[in-house]
């Protein structure tokens, strides 16, 4: 069978809970963190962070901070035995001479308690020269502030396109960042092993980099070094990178002082040390022929990237590989560069780059589509890609009708042409309320466009008695990969779930893996797993063939039996042939490797295949806007969204809502502020806590919510026929966004654009509102 | 360190405290990591236990309470609940099993604090079928406390409204019907402070003669912030929202003496609707874990200028009872406030009670303009009580908070209403007048604009929403 053919009586497909959700719920489920408890003479760490927002260190005293009681040791530079980095691109010092940003760890105190840490951080006496700092994309752009590579995707020549279009449009629009506050803020947990070797438990999504990063800062080879992460309250793609130093803060502890070391951020040290989602700077220039299809795009994105590369390098180019969204743009010319700021270093976010860059295009659209006299929607739908087309990186858009299936299906199912009807009569009705309804598309690549991150590794093992133990090299974030990939291995194998069990992600057991991210766990470790679990089998059915009496490739494996084809009440029980193999000296156990076929990239050129495929989705959003306030809720959404054939169907409706969710957050409510003055606080994180940051609550759900996955959707190349699913849902929420507009822009006249700033907060609403309000009716529809 | 007796899922202990540790940090030193820290601030509700409280009749309330806001030394006596001692693994309870089998939870952080705050619901002894829309009964505000970052919240609710009542073998329920612990007197004096939780009102007054600094604890929602966070320590702190003189609650013909040491959510239970103004106002402060805790002397001691209490307590023309050594003594809440957190109160002093007069005014609405809909701190909030007569505002009280160091009463625009006809043209005006009221600020919640656009826009919103049906959008 290939790889995206399921057996009859497979696990995958099945909906069954998370595989930890009994845990969950009883508190019985094990964090990082929760492990410290556990310990004996556990070391606390506490960091000593710079008070400016740009500063050199001219000197550092640990003398009153050693006279706390209970202060144990103070962490600088001058302890660390391998490279002073925790990045790798070899701008993240672990301890710098320059404060980079307001917050920015110079040193780390380690104590008995966590209360003497804190008093011991705060006795650290810490010179520093302040330098002159950038603190907005805005101040990066004028003083020219940049970092990394700047990069190009272009096809066609944007000249002939303005030239070929009945109308032009230009425009600027900022984009807010995003905190990703995972439950679990960052922690990490070291202790020396036996031999030197280093044991660290973290919450991080990357533990080979973590380790790799662990071991240059301890001066150690990497195989004396292990990870471990049994689960991460969270990530987002806020554990991508962010972990490794607080993973090597601990571990520089541990070897220093003979004692385990925990270091755990509080919610003010993770908001202001940790990266976020890049903020964007866009400045565009649109053409439109006499229908309303693009002609020409012409943009400049400029990200936020803060105070070190980071991934600011391939979010930006996922950026750019996403501003055609589901759209084909005839000529393009799209400019990425990374500002450099005083702030976090910003990082991988749900979407990578991917929301930002199809959020300008849906802005555009958004905007002038009152001005080319068509409903949004329907311009939309008009600038769908056709089968056969490319994307502007060259890229073949495979299956681009399911866009057009997909949509249709979702107007149908969500009766937006009624409800269209409805909306208009009630806002004729309601002088200080209007309704909005939008749809909007999502078409977004999947794959690491970084080609070497596209594989993965597996170890399953066989016991003698029948029970299986997997391993694998991705980790769990709550996302349900250990629950899809428990299902791949009772399915590859025959076997019950209940037979298999997985063991925590460690780095001694599976090597060199990829970040669980870029939505890709499932496609990449399921492919490793699925790969061990068939060695095992053929090895199997060589045994079974033999007892059988019939060829190896007749033998069937499934639900714990084992049976020739045809036949399935001639077969033994899987214990029995567990046990026998064994005794005929056969292997049990196999060790899976999976690379994605068929990717080739040129970052340089911005041209290739970068993606394995496309996942699509629609959504439909109704909101109501109070024209007193801004304040406003969600009536309604619809989403329809494809995962292939669903691994696990109750797990993919979670990633689906729960990413809707989030992304309604970033758009609507969750805003970053810095202290942008001239003051002693500057470059300072306002909102640097809960009660300053808001994330969405139940009251944010929208009061109808109907989520559907697409059917008959298998994906070939794919195990089982699915699709990947943790990142396209997010930016299904952008049809909000839209409504928000339109419910503002029914405050005024028709026929203008109706600028909306991002985050929509009811503030943000309230003066794209009041604008309209206050507009007169346009003379002239159109530019 | 000295220690104190708390009974944990059952089991009674004595368990060393200091003056400043929370129950969360205990419960998790002894293992119970199903408790976790979130945000320590009392936002995320990952951190929330059950609480053993007297319900007013002879029986026992399971409140749901953040534990990180909870001094470890203000339960001295106390019996908590954690997730841990609601199920387990091999015997759910239903709502671990609701969540469990519905996909409630995802990477499971946060979950074991929403079964806590789910179970405090399904415990509700006046839960009835079909209240809060909801056929079980299942208000799901009760939730709004409870951040979960994954989920999107629709499995939560789901599994929320398949509960259904407790039988008669969940030891919780049946737990309701015996009396709750009482608070005891607590004198702790650990190396990090003295912690006093006096048995007197008299006791209390002389703790604070005695240290003029104390720091006095009514509710904790805000000292517990200030601990967690910015690592606050006092050498002295005085819990006194157990005192009976600081828990009266009495109606009489010209007034409600309302006592100061109440948890919000037993006034808003003992006042059932009493005051429309305040039935409007408590699902708008903070939320269900907040307002189990949190008190109407805690939030007037602190006298932060975005409060939500003043705003309301000004519209309505309250005053604050104050005891000291000297007696009792009663200031007009529009007097009370005298700088940026400084009020009348002197050092000795402690807030007993809040007066409401009466009668009340028919016109009232509380206005609350925030980022979110629940759960957030306001950018700007306005109390309204209005008494129109035969077409006219014979009295118009409006207080503000938001818009200046301390929470304001509309003077200007109360003037400019009252003794005028009650029409569009008169409240344009006025509307016009408290737009231009206070001293707003531009800062990370709201611009200085917005926030003087919304004074104004707020009395429109006000007029309109009394001349139609329209209702309010965030309600």
């Amino acid at each position: 069978m290939s790889l995206h053919e399921r057996p009859s009586a497979a696990s995958v497909g099945e909906a069954i809970p998370h595989e930890s959700a009994a845990l969950h719920v009883t508190g019985h489920a094990l964090y990082t963190d929760d492990l410290g408890v556990r310990l004996q003479n556990l070391l606390h760490a506490w960091p000593v962070g710079s008070p400016h927002a740009h500063a050199r260190v001219t000197g550092l005293d640990t003398g009153a901070a050693l006279a706390v009681p209970g202060v144990v040791r103070v962490l600088t530079a001058a302890d660390v035995p391998g490279v002073n980095d925790a990045g790798v691109k070899g701008d993240e010092p672990l301890f710098p001479t320059v404060a980079m940003y307001h917050g920015h760890p110079v040193a780390w105190v380690l104590a008995d308690s966590e209360d003497a840490a804190r008093l011991g951080a705060a006795a650290v006496q810490v010179g520093y020269e302040p330098l002159p700092s950038v603190i907005t994309v805005r101040e990066a752009i004028a003083a020219e502030a940049f970092q990394g590579a700047q990069s190009t995707l272009a096809r066609g020549d944007v000249t002939v396109g303005f030239e070929q279009a009945a109308h032009v449009f230009t425009g600027e629009f900022d984009i807010g960042g995003q905190e990703h506050f995972y439950l679990e803020t960052n922690a990490a947990l070291a202790h020396v092993d036996e031999a030197g070797q280093v044991f660290i438990q973290s919450s991080t999504q990357h533990p080979t980099e973590t380790q790799e990063i662990t071991a240059h800062v301890l001066g150690l080879p990497s195989s004396a070094v292990t990870v471990q992460c049994l689960r991460m309250g969270g990530g987002f793609g806020g554990k991508e990178m962010q972990p490794h130093g607080y993973a090597a803060v601990a571990a520089l502890g541990a070897t220093l002082t003979g004692r385990p070391v925990r270091l755990r951020l509080n919610r003010t040290l993770d908001m202001t040390q940790t990266g976020k989602r890049h903020p964007f700077h866009a400045a565009w220039k649109a053409g439109f022929d006499a229908d309303g299809r693009f002609t020409a795009l012409e943009v400049t994105l400029t990200s936020d990237g803060g105070w070190s590369l980071d991934l600011s390098e391939p979010v930006m180019a996922r950026a750019l590989c996403h501003l055609d969204n589901a759209y084909f743009i005839p000529h393009v010319h799209a400019r990425g560069r990374i500002a450099r700021t005083n702030k976090t270093s910003q990082t991988a976010f749900r979407g990578f780059g991917g929301p930002q860059g199809m959020l300008v295009t849906e802005d555009i659209l958004g905007r002038v589509a009152p001005l080319l006299g068509l409903d949004a929607h329907e311009l939309r739908q008009r600038n769908f890609y056709q089968p056969g087309e490319a994307t502007p990186y060259g890229q073949p858009v495979r299956h681009a009708e399911r866009m057009h299936d997909l949509w249709a299906q979702l107007l149908e199912r969500s009766d937006f042409r009624e409800r269209q009807a409805e909306v208009a009569s009630f806002n004729a009705a309601h002088p200080h309320r209007k309704r909005g309804l939008s749809v909007t598309p999502v078409k977004f690549g999947i794959s690491f466009n970084f080609t070497a991150y596209n594989q993965a590794g597996a170890l399953v093992h066989v016991y003698k008695d029948g029970s299986v133990l997997i391993n694998h090299g991705g980790t769990e974030m709550g996302q349900g990969l250990h629950t899809k990939m428990m299902q791949v291995a009772a399915t590859a194998l025959g076997v019950p779930l209940s037979s298999v069990r997985l063991a925590p992600t460690r780095t001694d057991k599976v090597p060199n893996t990829s970040a669980t991210a870029a939505s890709s766990g499932a496609d990449l470790n399921g492919g490793a797993v699925k790969d061990a679990c068939d060695q095992i089998r053929a090895n199997l059915a060589a045994v079974a063939a033999g007892t059988l009496g019939v060829h190896p490739d007749d033998v069937r494996f499934e639900a714990g039996r084992v049976f020739p084809l045809g036949h399935p009440e001639r077969g033994l029980d899987w214990k029995t042939l567990v046990h026998d193999a064994y005794h005929l000296r056969t292997q049990l156990w196999a060790a899976g490797f999976y690379r994605t076929p068929g990717l080739h990239w040129d970052r340089v050129a911005m041209q290739g295949e970068p993606f394995k495929y496309f996942s699509y989705g629609a959504s439909v959003t109704e909101v109501e806007v109070d024209g007193f306030t801004g304040a406003y809720r969600v009536r309604r959404a619809d989403l329809l969204h494809d995962v292939g054939d669903s691994l696990s169907p109750l797990i993919d409706l979670g990633q689906v809502e729960g990413g809707y969710v989030q992304g309604l957050g970033w758009l609507t409510l969750e805003e970053l502020r810095w202290d942008e003055s001239d003051g002693p606080n500057r470059g300072r994180l306002q909102t640097q806590s809960a009660s300053t940051y808001k994330l969405p609550s139940f009251s944010e759900l929208p009061e109808q919510f109907n989520v559907g996955l697409l059917e008959r959707a298998t994906e070939s190349g794919v195990v089982y026929g699915s699709k990947a699913v943790g990142e396209p849902p997010l930016m299904l929420a952008i049809s909000a966004r839209e409504a928000l507009r339109e419910a503002c822009a029914a405050f005024g006249p028709p026929g203008r654009i109706t600028p909306l700033n991002s985050p929509a907060t009811p503030e943000a609403v309230y003066w794209a509102l009041d604008a309209a309000r206050t507009a007169r009716p346009a003379e002239v529809p159109g530019d | 360190m000295q220690r104190v007796n708390l009974t944990v899922n059952g089991q009674p202990g004595e368990v060393p405290a200091g003056a400043h540790t929370n129950l969360l940090n205990h419960l998790r030193a002894q293992g119970l990591t199903g408790c976790k820290e979130g945000c320590a601030e009392g936002e995320c509700g990952a951190c929330a236990v059950l609480i053993a409280r007297d319900d007013g009749q002879g029986g026992t309330r399971w409140d749901s309470v953040n534990a990180c806001l909870v001094t470890l030394a203000a339960v001295d006596g106390a019996q908590v609940v954690t997730a841990e001692g609601l199920g387990s693994p091999a015997a759910l309870h239903p709502a671990q099993r609701e969540l469990a089998v519905r996909g409630g939870s995802q990477c499971g952080y946060c979950t074991p604090g929403f079964v806590v705050s789910m179970a405090a619901e399904y415990l509700r002894p006046d839960r009835v079928d079909g209240q809060h829309g909801a056929a079980n009964g299942f208000d799901l505000h009760s939730l709004s406390g409870n951040l979960c970052r994954c989920t999107g919240y629709r499995p939560i609710a789901d599994a929320a409204y398949a509960l259904g009542t407790p039988d008669a073998a969940d030891p919780l329920a049946a737990r309701r019907d015996q009396p709750a612990p009482s608070p005891r007197p607590t004198a702790l004096n650990a190396p990090d402070g003295e912690f006093h939780r006096p048995a007197t009102l008299a006791d209390a007054l002389n703790l604070l003669a005695a240290h003029p600094d104390a720091k006095v604890l009514s509710g904790g929602t805000d000292w517990g912030v200030e601990v967690n966070l910015r690592h606050a320590r006092a050498a002295v702190t005085v819990a006194v929202d157990h005192l009976p003189e600081l828990r009266v609650f009495e109606e009489r013909a010209d007034s409600l003496l309302l006592g100061a040491g109440h948890s919000l959510s037993e006034l808003e239970r003992r006042l059932d609707g009493r005051v429309p103004l305040l039935a409007g106002w408590f699902p708008q402060f903070a939320s269900r874990l907040i307002r189990n805790s949190a008190t109407l002397g805690g939030n007037l001691g602190t006298a932060s200028p975005i409060g939500d209490s003043p705003p309301a307590l000004l519209a309505l023309d309250a005053s604050v009872r104050l005891v000291g050594p000297d007696g009792a003594r009663e200031v007009p809440l529009a007097d009370y406030f005298t700088g940026y957190r400084q009020t009348v109160r002197q050092p000795g002093e402690l807030i007993a009670a809040v007066r409401i007069p009466l009668p009340l005014s028919p016109l009232t609405a509380f206005h609350k303009i925030a980022k979110r809909r629940f759960d957030d701190i306001s950018s700007v909030a306005v109390g309204y009580a209005l008494d129109v007569r035969g077409g006219v505002v014979t009295r118009a009280r409006i207080g503000l908070g938001g818009v200046a160091a301390t929470p304001l009463r509309a003077h200007d625009t109360e003037a400019a209403l009252e003794g005028q006809p009650w029409t569009e043209a008169t409240v344009r005006a006025a509307a016009r007048l408290l737009g231009q009221t206070g001293t707003p600020l531009s800062d990370h919640r709201a611009s200085a604009a917005y926030r003087a656009a919304m004074l104004e826009q707020s009395l429109l919103k006000l007029w309109f929403e009394s001349q139609s049906a329209e209702q309010e959008v965030g309600a």
